[in-house]
């Protein structure tokens, strides 16, 4: 009788959390969809004919009366924006290319210097370690605004400003993927090391043979967020960089508010977006490991 | 088994304890120098500096901090700073807790995080493109509130940029705090709440009485990454509003920018300090706190 109500009354509850999960539920999707609404809106505006983007946007681009309106879908889809800046503007391919030489030369670099220091702290005690990683943590979590001048000042004397090295260089030395990896060298036990020493292994095939293969998802979550951060880079190319030329993708912002330009800029952005859209996609789950090695200490 | 035991030892033996003791160091030692090329000597050049006179390098004590202090921008600059993380770091955690909680136990919450978590991958140039779409006076948020009878605002122009950047800048965490509670929520084991549940207590009082006591270390840690996060909101303020944005989202690296133009290199060093300072202060308390859990 007991667990007969007991039993009525657990069915009851679930019926109300149920309720209460299926609002909550559609009120996260529509906050989702919002979200998602700046990209589908990016990509169908891309797709849109002058014309098209002229009627919907003349508010906003060519000062007309009333306010301006946007289907979800371009009722007249082209692809000349996207011929245009493909065929038609070399300045577009010199910035992209100032991307991948910034993005990749900083990646490579951290490849080979983040991943051995953090196999230094991973798996070796020396002296004073615990003051370096916390000046590799303190590092880390400065922003840039803070280490603009003396960023700047080592440029000067280094006469890298104005050239893409200027970028570049600072960035291998950038100590988040050192820490990032490293969370996942410790996952490493020092038993498979131990035994591996016993059959002879030298030091740097502990790291190459071992480290490397067993910590990959912690090297390619540390690659995946430093592809979005610098290829999304912006302070220090506009500080850094006085050239136009070697400017990247990341500070190119076509004037979406002229009604010639209006459908480029859709299409510009939607190719910058591009790169970091399928490393997103491929690299989500790495993505997600590497935000919580950011966050968790062991 | 015996042999290579013994072959261990003499091998340990003729390395060294000494070769031993720095072997690690020589892993971080090429990564270290850089940075001490790149980002240690540099900065403390910039502490240097900050005693020095603009003109005349001569020692100036702390003349150049007592001018920052009584500088009108840096006092906005700052002003703003604080009242946007005061404004943004709750609703932001809270909004992604509740997010988090929902979409953790369910089927789809994968799909769902992924929408949360795109912005991520949206450079900010693309960002900058839709603001100036959406939040112009004749934009799309504009022409929405107009359906609903309201009367439409000059965003990016008025006070009401320091909400557009609130908002951009809450699109953009929301996906990486979620993940971040996630990763809190599964770290509490599933058998407290099935004991809770034996003793009938109901999803409210489990949420209440297990899920938040146990979610109070990452709650720690997202605030102060959140808060650090916070300071590169500037990208999309920068792209929309430029150099001289309107006065409410008017922040530091607005400010660092615009010395750094006028080669107000002096200024520039005191308010660097200062700003390291504080937030060292604020990283050290997160080191403290990662280091009692530990301990825990």
């Amino acid at each position: 009788m007991l667990m007969q109500r007991n039993s009525d009354r657990k069915r009851e509850q679930r019926k109300n959390f149920h309720a209460g999960q299926k609002l909550l539920w559609g009120l996260l999707a529509l906050l989702a969809l919002a979200t998602l609404y700046p990209v589908i809106f990016l990509i169908a505006g891309s797709f849109m004919g002058q014309d098209e983007l002229g009627t919907y946007l003349g508010a906003v681009i060519a000062g007309r009366e009333g306010y301006a309106d946007f289907p979800l879908l371009p009722h007249y889809p082209t692809l000349r924006h996207y011929v245009e800046i493909l065929l038609d503007s070399p300045e577009f391919f010199v910035m992209f290319w100032n991307s991948v030489r910034i993005t990749f030369g900083v990646l490579a670099g951290q490849l080979v210097v983040g991943t051995m220091a953090a196999w230094g702290f991973a798996k070796y005690e020396f002296p004073w370690k615990k003051g370096f990683f916390l000046i590799y943590m303190i590092l880390m979590l400065m922003p840039f605004q803070v280490l603009m001048l003396s960023d700047y000042l080592i440029l000067d004397k280094l006469m890298l400003t104005n050239h893409l090295w200027g970028i570049i260089l600072p960035g291998i030395f950038s100590t988040f993927p050192v820490f990032i990896i490293y969370r996942f060298f410790t996952e490493i036990p020092d038993s498979l090391l131990e035994s591996a020493r016993l059959d002879g292994a030298r030091e740097w095939q502990l790291f190459y043979h071992i480290g490397l293969p067993m910590g990959s998802s912690g090297v390619i979550a540390a690659m995946v967020l430093g592809f979005l951060e610098y290829w999304s880079l912006i302070e220090q190319p506009l500080t850094f960089l006085k050239e136009k030329s070697l400017f990247p993708l990341s500070v190119f912002l076509p004037d979406i508010t002229s009604v010639r330009q209006s459908g480029m800029a859709f299409a510009a952005s939607v190719i910058t977006f591009l790169p970091a859209l399928l490393v997103f996609l491929g690299g989500q789950d790495y993505l997600e490991k590497g935000i919580m090695a950011g966050a968790v200490k062991e | 088994m015996i042999r290579r035991n013994r072959r261990y030892k003499s091998n340990r033996d003729r390395t060294g304890t000494y070769v031993r003791k720095w072997r690690g160091l020589l892993w971080i030692l090429p990564g270290f120098s850089g940075v001490l090329i790149f980002y240690l000597l540099p900065f403390g050049d910039v502490v240097r500096r900050s005693f020095l006179g603009a003109v005349d390098n001569r020692f100036a004590g702390i003349d150049n901090y007592r001018t920052i202090l009584e500088n009108g921008a840096f006092l906005l600059a700052v002003k703003n700073t604080l009242k946007f993380t005061v404004i943004c770091i709750p609703v932001l955690i809270l909004t992604a807790l509740v997010c988090a909680v929902v979409l953790y136990r369910s089927r789809y919450g994968g799909i769902i995080k992924s929408a949360f978590l795109m912005p991520m991958a949206l450079p900010a140039v693309s960002v900058a493109v839709m603001w100036r779409l959406l939040f112009h006076s004749q934009g799309l948020v504009n022409q929405w509130l107009s359906h609903l009878g309201v009367i439409g605002k000059d965003w990016m122009n008025t006070e009401q940029a320091f909400w557009v950047l609130v908002l951009s800048y809450i699109w953009k965490n929301l996906g990486y705090d979620i993940v971040l509670w996630m990763a809190g929520l599964a770290g509490i084991s599933e058998n407290i709440y099935e004991a809770a549940r034996v003793d009938g207590a109901g999803d409210w009082q489990c949420f209440r009485n297990i899920t938040l006591p146990n979610l109070k270390s990452s709650l720690y840690t997202i605030t102060v990454l959140s808060f650090l996060n916070s300071f590169k909101v500037f990208r999309e303020a920068y792209l929309v509003a430029g150099d001289y944005p309107h006065e409410s989202i008017y922040m530091m690296q607005h400010l660092f920018n615009n010395w750094f133009r006028t080669f107000s290199f002096d200024k520039m060093a005191a308010a660097a300090v200062l700003e390291s300072i504080v937030l060292l202060g604020l990283i050290l308390l997160l080191q403290k706190a990662w280091d009692s859990k530990e301990k825990y």
